[in-house]
Order: C-alpha cells, then sequence, then structure tokens
C-alpha cells in the first residue's frame, strides 16, 4: 500500500542531511561538552556552532539561544521563567484559547494555583483582536504569550504589533514559534518578541531537541535546576547530536525556505481547491487569514473527522484532528470551538500538513479517496439525510445479512 | 453453530474489537486475529482522568488501561485506536447514574455504558470503518436460528463470569453484527490464552468498581455535583425514627449507615423521592411476589404472549427466580415470582431467561407487595 503523510505539525521525518551529521556525535565525538580535557573539545565546538546556526537562521546573538528538549519545555520554562523571576511585580498573564497545550495547559495549571490568566478570543478566521488585548493589560501583567502560527489551522498571528503593545505596556512578551519557525522567515530582531521557542522535529531535525530565543537582558528563572549548562539558565548535560541535527535543520531552512514555501503553498492550493470542487459542504477554515504555506483545516459537515481519520489511515494516509498530544486521543478541538465553529461541522474537521517530501501525487491520491469515503460516511449520517432530504442508505437499524 | 457465530464463521472479515486493556478483550481480540479475520481495536476513552487522577488500576477506561490496550494492539499487530466519548458517556451515563440516585432509584451505568456507548456509537463507528461485526469481551453467545430467522442471545457457557444480564437490551440488528469470541471459553481459557500469547495483562485483576467514581464512594461522588437535600427515616407507618442527608445515599436493602441505634436489624424498604423520605423496616418488609418493569426490551424483536414462564435475574448476581412474565402496554411487563424475593430494587435491571436464552429483560419500575406467607421472620 503506497504510503502518504500528511501530518507534518505532528512531527517531520529527519533530513537525510540532518542524519549524516549527527552520526559522528554519536558514533565518535561521544564525549561531554563540560568536560576539561580532549574528549570534550570536539563536542564542545560542535554545540557551539550549533549555536550559531540557530542563532544564523533567528537574526540574533549566539548568546541569546538555550538549547531544550522540546517545544514544550521551552513554553514552560518561558512562562514559569518569567513569572518567578517577576515574583512580587505581578501575578496575571494573557494568552490567547487557541495555544498549543504546552502553552494552554501550562496556563490552566498556573490558574489553579493562583495566578489571574486572561485568555484571549478569536474570531472566525482564528484572529485575535489587538484592542481586547490592549485592554486586557493591568499593571498585574507580567507576560504576554501569543503562538506565532496555530497548530491545527495555520493561522499566523500578528506577532509584531502584538510585541509591540507589549514593548509601550513594558510586558515580557513570549511567541511559541513551534509551527513557524524552518516554514517561514522568522527574525526576531524585527518582531522584537522577548522570547521564542523552536523545536527541532517540526522541521526535519530530529526529537528531543529544542531551543529558546531569549532576548539579553530579559530576566527569567531556570525550570531546571543543576549544572552550569546553558549560561546557568538549563541544567542538563547537552543533547549534543540532537543539537548538531537542529543547526544544520536551521542552516538548511535558510537555504531551502523559499522553494520549499513556494511547493507547498502549490500542493496546498490544489489540495483545497480539488476538495471544495468535489466535496459539496466543506469549509476551509482559517481561509481568510495569512497562514503557513504547509497546513490546511478542512471541515466536512455531517460527518465525523475521527471517522475520517480512521479510513484514511486504513488507506495509507495519514492525517490528523488537530493537535497530537493529547495521547493519541481524538478530541473536539478548542482552537476550532473558539473559532466559533458550529458543533456539526466541529467534529468533522482533518487537518493536512504538508512537508517536503510530498508530490503531487500525494494530493491525488487524497483526491481520489476522500470524495467516496466522505460520500460514504455521510450516506450512514442522518444529519445528512436530513439536511439534504437523501435517504439514509447504509442503516444499522437493520438486521444485516452475512 | 454457536461456536462459529461467536468467532464470525470461517470467513475473514474486518471485525472492530472494543479493547479495554483487560485480560478478557484482549484475549477476544487476539483470538479473531488468529481466526484470520482483519482486527482493529479500539479503546473508548470515557472520563477526564487528568491531574494525576490516572483512574483507578483495573477500572475499564484508565489512562492506564488504555495504554495496556495499545501495548496488547502492538503485539498482535493489529491497528489500534482511541475514540473520544467522553460528552456522550457523561449526557447518557453519568447523568443517568446521578439522576437515578437522585430519584430514588439504584443504577446500573455498566448496563446503560453497553446499550448507549459499546453497542449504539461503538458499532457506528465499527460500521464507519467498514467493519462487518463489533467483538467484545463479554461473557455471551449470540447465534443464528435459520428456522425462526432471528438470532438469539444466550449465556457465556462459563456460568460463573456469564454477562448476559448486561445485554439485554440488545435489538436483532445489534445482534447480527456482534460477536463475542469468549462466549464459548471459561475465564480459566481465557487467562490461559493470555499466557500463551504472552499477554502481560493475563495477570490484571477484574475490573468490578464503577470506572468514574476515581476516587471515594458514589455517594461522595453524587454529593460533589448535586445539592444533598437532607429528609427524614420513618417506618412504614410514618413515624420518624432518623435523619438522612440525601435520598442517593441509600439503596433499598441497605442495612449499614443508617444512624438508628438499638431494637431489632432495620433495612431501606423503600426510597420515596416525593416525601424525600427513606422507609426503614424489618428484613420481612424486604420481599416482594413480584414487580413491574418498564423500558422492555425482547431480543427477538417482538413482546411475548400473553404468559411466558421465565426465570428472571433482579441483579446481576442472582440465581433468577421462576416467574410469570407479562407484557403490559407499549414496553412494559409485569413479573411475578414463584416465591417471594428480596430487595427487589427500582432501578436495577429485571432480565427473563428461558434457559440459557436471554428472552429481554426491562429496568424494574417498582415491587409488588403481597400477602407474603413467611414462617419465623426467615425464608
Amino acid at each position: 500500500m503506497k504510503k502518504v503523510y500528511l501530518d507534518h505539525n505532528a512531527t517531520t521525518p529527519v533530513h537525510p542531511e540532518v542524519v549524516d551529521v549527527m552520526i559522528p556525535y554519536l558514533k565518535e565525538e561521544w564525549g561531554n561538552p563540560s568536560s576539561i580535557h580532549w574528549a570534550g573539545r570536539g563536542p564542545r565546538k560542535a554545540v557551539e556552532e550549533g549555536r550559531e546556526k540557530v542563532a544564523d537562521l533567528l537574526n540574533c546573538d549566539v548568546s541569546e539561544v538555550i538549547f531544550t528538549s522540546s517545544g514544550s519545555e521551552g513554553d514552560n520554562l518561558a512562562i514559569k521563567g518569567v513569572l518567578e523571576a517577576n515574583r512580587g511585580k505581578g501575578n496575571h498573564i494573557i494568552t490567547t484559547k487557541v495555544e498549543h497545550p504546552a502553552v494552554y495547559g501550562t496556563c490552566k495549571a498556573l490558574e489553579k494555583i493562583g495566578y489571574k490568566v486572561t485568555f484571549l478570543d478569536v474570531d472566525g478566521d482564528g484572529m485575535i483582536d489587538l484592542d481586547q488585548l490592549r485592554s486586557a493589560i493591568t499593571s498585574e501583567t507580567v507576560l504576554i504569550s501569543v503562538m506565532y502560527a496555530n497548530n491545527e489551522t495555520g493561522v499566523i498571528f500578528p506577532i509584531k504589533e502584538i510585541a509591540g503593545i507589549a514593548r509601550e505596556h513594558k510586558v515580557t512578551f513570549h511567541t511559541d514559534a513551534v509551527q513557524g519557525i524552518g516554514k517561514v522567515p522568522i527574525d526576531v530582531k524585527d518582531l522584537n518578541v522577548d522570547i521564542l521557542t523552536l523545536s527541532g522535529h517540526k522541521f526535519y531535525a530530529p526529537k528531543g531537541v529544542g531551543a529558546v530565543y531569549l532576548k539579553r537582558g530579559v530576566r527569567i528563572q531556570p525550570l531546571i535546576q543543576g549544572g552550569h549548562h546553558e549560561r546557568n539558565r538549563r541544567a542538563g548535560t547537552e543533547n549534543v547530536a540532537g543539537i548538531v541535527g537542529l543547526g544544520k535543520a536551521c542552516e538548511i531552512a535558510r537555504r531551502d525556505m523559499e522553494r520549499e514555501n513556494e511547493h507547498l503553498t502549490r500542493l496546498r492550493g490544489k489540495l483545497e481547491k480539488g476538495v471544495q470542487e468535489r466535496i459539496p459542504f466543506v469549509r476551509i477554515h482559517g481561509q481568510n487569514a495569512k497562514r503557513i504555506p504547509n497546513t490546511s483545516n478542512i471541515g466536512f459537515n455531517f460527518v465525523e473527522g475521527e471517522s475520517i481519520l480512521l479510513n484514511l489511515d486504513m488507506k495509507g494516509i495519514a492525517a490528523s484532528s488537530g493537535s497530537a498530544c493529547t495521547s493519541g486521543t481524538l478530541e473536539p478541538s478548542h482552537v476550532l470551538v473558539a473559532m466559533g465553529i458550529p458543533l456539526e461541522e466541529l467534529h468533522g474537521s482533518v487537518r493536512f500538513s504538508l512537508g517536503r517530501d510530498n508530490v503531487d501525487d500525494d494530493i491525488d491520491l487524497v483526491l481520489n479517496e476522500l470524495p467516496p469515503l466522505v460520500e460514504r460516511l455521510r450516506s450512514m449520517s442522518p444529519l445528512y439525510s436530513a439536511a439534504t432530504g437523501k435517504g439514509v442508505d447504509i442503516n444499522f437499524d437493520t438486521v444485516c445479512k452475512h | 453453530m454457536g461456536e462459529s457465530m461467536s468467532r464470525g464463521g470461517g470467513g475473514r472479515s474486518r471485525v472492530v474489537v472494543a479493547m479495554s486493556g483487560g485480560v478478557d478483550s484482549s484475549v477476544a481480540a487476539a483470538l479473531l486475529k488468529e481466526d484470520g479475520h482483519e482486527v482493529i481495536g479500539i479503546a473508548m476513552q470515557l472520563w477526564d482522568y487528568t491531574e494525576g487522577d490516572r483512574g483507578r488500576p483495573g477500572s475499564c477506561c484508565s489512562t492506564d488501561d488504555i495504554y495496556d490496550a495499545r501495548r496488547v494492539a502492538d503485539r498482535l499487530g493489529i491497528p489500534f485506536y482511541v475514540v473520544n466519548m467522553e460528552r456522550a458517556f457523561y449526557d447518557e451515563v453519568v447523568r443517568y447514574f446521578i439522576e437515578s440516585y437522585t430519584d430514588g432509584r439504584t443504577p446500573n451505568p455498566c448496563l446503560k455504558c453497553n446499550q448507549v456507548v459499546k453497542f449504539e456509537l461503538l458499532m457506528r463507528k465499527a460500521m464507519e470503518l467498514e467493519a462487518a461485526y463489533l467483538a467484545t469481551g463479554h461473557y455471551a453467545r449470540v447465534e443464528y436460528d435459520p428456522v425462526e430467522e432471528r438470532y438469539r442471545l444466550l449465556r457465556g457457557l462459563d456460568r460463573n463470569k456469564d454477562q448476559s444480564y448486561f445485554l439485554f437490551t440488545m435489538t436483532q440488528a445489534q445482534l447480527s453484527r456482534t460477536l463475542f469470541p469468549l462466549g464459548g471459553l471459561t475465564k480459566g481459557d481465557v487467562r490461559q490464552h493470555a499466557r500463551r500469547l504472552g499477554l502481560y495483562v493475563a495477570w490484571k485483576e477484574e475490573s468490578q468498581e464503577i470506572c468514574f467514581v476515581t476516587n471515594g464512594s458514589y455517594p461522595e461522588f453524587i454529593a460533589d455535583r448535586v445539592n444533598a437535600v437532607p429528609g427524614e427515616i420513618t417506618d412504614r407507618d410514618g413515624n420518624v425514627l432518623g435523619g438522612h442527608n440525601g435520598i442517593f445515599n441509600y439503596t433499598v436493602g441497605q442495612r449499614k449507615g443508617l444512624g438508628i441505634g438499638g431494637g431489632d436489624p432495620l433495612y431501606v424498604l423503600d426510597i420515596d423521592r416525593a416525601g424525600n423520605r427513606i422507609i426503614v423496616g424489618p428484613e420481612e418488609g424486604l420481599f416482594s411476589v413480584g414487580l413491574t418493569a418498564e423500558e422492555v426490551n425482547w431480543v427477538s424483536g417482538e413482546p411475548c404472549g400473553a404468559e411466558l414462564i421465565v426465570r428472571s435475574k433482579v441483579r446481576y448476581r442472582h440465581d433468577g427466580v421462576e416467574s410469570i412474565l407479562m407484557p403490559v402496554g407499549g414496553d412494559g411487563a409485569v413479573v411475578r415470582f414463584r416465591r417471594p424475593e428480596r430487595a427487589i430494587t427500582p432501578g436495577q435491571a429485571v432480565v427473563f431467561y428461558r434457559g440459557d436464552e436471554v428472552v429481554g429483560g426491562g429496568w424494574i419500575e417498582g415491587r409488588i407487595e403481597g400477602p407474603v406467607r413467611r414462617h419465623a421472620g426467615r425464608l
């Protein structure tokens, strides 16, 4: 069976060039970068080269890059680190209703232990209202955290404007850019953000490595304490091979981004146009907003996205209904709920997220498989029958003759 | 024929197995796979176990149990999905559970879960995946009767484990799409299969408790969700003997926790919802000569004739009492026992058997008290 992977927002395959540069740091250069002796020298150099490449992609100084294990760790470090460093100055956080669980869940947990959190609304296109943001800021506000691009819809937030508002009010601003980095150009100096989170495996580096951009002068308390690694901001022996891989992935992103963007934009356009032409009652969520080029969130009325996904999986097509970070369970998306998507459509949403290896054939396969699948599921749906006047074709209220 | 139906015949079919992470459903999946079926495992997430509340180990849908189910599916090399049915479970099962108790009835959430979650919603999910059957690890059997051209629901061969009581709501349409691979096996057979197959869940304990009541007791669970209305505990004649803090704390036949000291032991005889009263009395007051049932399901699809001699099981662990069953009205029934039965409990299920076959069942609405001839207060 042909296998098609359209779930790159969940994770990406490791780029072959990334694998190649990592191998020596698993085989030969296995030393501890903190060691004073010969075994540590190669790894230490490699970590610093990796840091330079991350800094080049973000347009920041090497001293502003902290390596972490993941996007979730980076988000936790940013949020809890800033709150801890600002103890006594205030206890209010502003974020949005559509953040990734790494931010959303962290803020919910902080709310339970006494912090005040404002979760900003989004409109039907997934966009926040900057006036609502302005009026939410109080003298107690110590952190604003808004994602760069939404993982489910791909909608890009006006980070530069938000950073400007935060600056006016002297509030620290963090952006979870896990879905943006490697896909669109992100210049932290131009955006003027204070803290930014990225994760390696979302752009062809391996799992288990990420980074945080921390602007010079922004105060943060470490989350993980221990040794003096990462200039006292994140203890733990460096994941050398992972950092080397992350560096390489950043280098490749700079080199290939423009070409990849064109490729992904074209394929996504083909997918969305094809679906809209072949299948009635569909809606592309966030279509009117600025989006990262690889993500398409499509609502199929009258069916459950879950059923589409399971059937697609059986045909070898990997897609998702949203965040994969809820242990493989399928829940109605909090992002689409926040966007005010009607309930019957909410459950019928599927996220396709494309990547560098996808080709026209992949999209053709989806466009061949999806219409009969959606039609069959709808033929079992009383809601569809009621809305269209078509009969329910497959009725399991009748006895089945095997 | 019974065996062939319980395992889906000799053909190769796509079968969705409801996997809970326990021994039974794991072995059910393994046996179907060995028979050559294309097996897909599905676990249902029914309750939000968050913040370290991972559910009681051995309950059917905790995070750890879903993890166990996934490990078994991986070991068997079958696709495995977790579907989220928390909302339906809350609306259809948890709400029913709370409302039954606050209405003075004693609910059976496992039966309700089978009825609306497993054999309706999950069945639908299976059909959406173009499966020919939904299979579960219940100890019960389905047989097709070619003469009468209908399916029969039968007890599991292991009389001690038989779970047909929990399946009385099944319709012909559901039975035609259901497999019970364990129906012909004993629990011992199943554990042996689990060991033979190297399924590490072989050691797991039975799930007995109510899966969503994860800490404390059921009255605490309800007290956290509704306003308890204190009231009186009285005897049959209305004499006040004490007080209670919400009728949901009580179930018919209960003796402990009444807070009334001295004298002969007293039992809860009735729960008077309208009067918010618990009525207590000596044990002989617990006996009934019959009951009325509502929402009766006839497995054949047709109500029985005017009168049918059946064995009625009035709770899961009950041998059954010989009875005369009469259908009444649309979906009601009146059951008269051959000998008085103790603690007929409104809200529980009554299931009617002829031999091994489940004729049907219903929810107990009320008890029929009659002239009970007793000797020395003991039966």
